[in-house]
């Protein structure tokens, strides 16, 4: 039950820092919108839905991307990051809080980005949306973990996209397929990449932000 | 409370202290000395348990009795001192949150400002409020790197009469100006 009320405190404390600031959502949304539009006016008519559905991939990682970026700020830049893993909590319980966060971005990115993909190309079916949501887990486990080791180099804003970026692989994988094959194969390949990663990056974070 | 024997750190190759020896009982205050890049800051570092020795012999108490306070005052800009407060009273599982948050405010006077953003606070006011985060789970164990930083006289008078009240307690304290803490010192560390 303690893990528990720290990982509200915490989420909420993530979640009403965003309400505060704003700093964020607002930018994914914004970026998710340009680049989908970019994608309607750069490819040519009559591509075909898996070439779309590629796209549309694309800017869901890259929007990821935008917000782990900023996922860890307040604790950077005002040394934060010492008082909480000062604090007698389980240390897992920040990375899971800020997963949590994290997660409530992308959803709310998303609610947009779908209904502004369906408009531009083609309808976004069940399987796709369930990829999402799948994707999510594993955008925002896989992106925390490694926006936390970010945090502690100095090229932070070079260190996070050269992790993030090759992790998120099978990510696209996964979610391409689910979306374009409609075969329930990728989705279970989705369910193992959280599974897996969720439980690598709960066990390692601990050492993630110890300092050597 | 804690020890520390032949202590070492390094960073690479750039030796930032060797041969630290410190033993400090439940009570007792240690008076940490030095000029800058002495290495006065890691040593706290180190012993707070933010950072590994790179060699030598450590006894660190639970981190849940230990309160530190480093160069920042560690506290949200974002958030408000009453919702920093909770949010670590809660981490820490304080008994009795609201009212010791209550009292910390009044007696580093922020209680008139408990429901204004911290990023609205002068440097000397976030200190203050940094002193309510690290007193509010009553450490047996205090690390202040620097605490009278960015004071005024009345804070610093505050933190004087604080650190007089804690006289039960196992404090390790750097500063740049130790006749202020001089009286209270029962040991003493200086870096050359």
């Amino acid at each position: 039950m303690r893990y528990v009320s720290d990982v509200g405190a915490l989420t909420r404390k993530d979640l009403l820092l965003e309400l505060r600031t704003k700093e964020v959502v607002p930018a994914m949304l914004l970026f998710v919108l340009s680049a989908l539009t970019i994608f309607h006016f750069a490819i040519p008519r009559g591509t075909n839905q898996t070439a779309a559905l590629g796209l549309l991939w694309t800017a869901l990682i890259f929007t990821a991307l935008l917000g782990l970026t900023r996922a860890f700020v307040p604790e950077r830049e005002q040394g934060l990051l010492d008082a909480l893993v000062l604090a007698p909590s389980d240390r897992s319980a920040i990375w899971v809080a800020k997963s949590l966060a994290v997660l409530a971005f992308l959803g709310v990115a998303e609610v947009v980005a779908l209904p502004a993909f369906a408009a531009f190309f083609a309808p976004v079916g069940w399987r796709t949306v369930a990829a999402v949501l799948l994707a999510d887990v594993g955008i925002a486990t896989v992106g925390t973990l490694t926006g936390a080791m970010a945090v502690a180099s100095r090229a932070r804003e070079l260190i996070l996209p050269l992790l993030f970026l090759p992790l998120s692989i099978p990510i696209v994988v996964g979610g391409v397929g689910a979306s374009a094959d409609g075969g329930t194969k990728y989705l279970a390949f989705l369910v193992l990449y959280d599974a897996v990663f969720a439980l690598l990056s709960w066990a390692s974070f601990e050492y993630v932000v110890a300092e050597a | 409370m804690l020890r520390a024997h032949n202590l070492s750190k390094r960073f690479g190759y750039k030796r930032i202290f060797d041969h630290v020896d410190v033993e400090l009982e439940a009570a007792g205050l240690l008076l940490v000395t030095g000029p800058n890049g002495s290495g006065k800051t890691t040593l706290l570092r180190v012993l707070a348990g933010l950072a590994a020795p790179s060699g030598g012999e450590l006894e660190l108490p639970d981190r849940a009795v230990v309160g530190y306070l480093g160069h920042e005052p560690l506290v949200y800009r974002e958030l408000t001192p009453l919702e920093n407060l909770h949010l670590f009273g809660k981490l820490y599982r304080v008994p009795g949150r609201g009212e010791r948050i209550g009292m910390l405010l009044e007696r580093f006077e922020l209680w008139k400002v408990r429901d204004e953003r911290v990023s609205t606070f002068s440097r000397g006011m976030q200190q203050r409020l940094g002193l309510c985060r690290v007193l509010l789970h009553e450490p047996e164990l205090l690390i202040l790197d620097e605490p009278f930083n960015a004071l005024d006289a009345a804070g610093a008078a505050l933190l004087d009469a604080t650190l007089a009240g804690l006289a039960d307690r196992a404090i390790v304290l750097a500063t740049h100006d130790p006749d202020r803490v001089e009286p209270l010192a029962t040991a003493r560390l200086a870096f050359a």
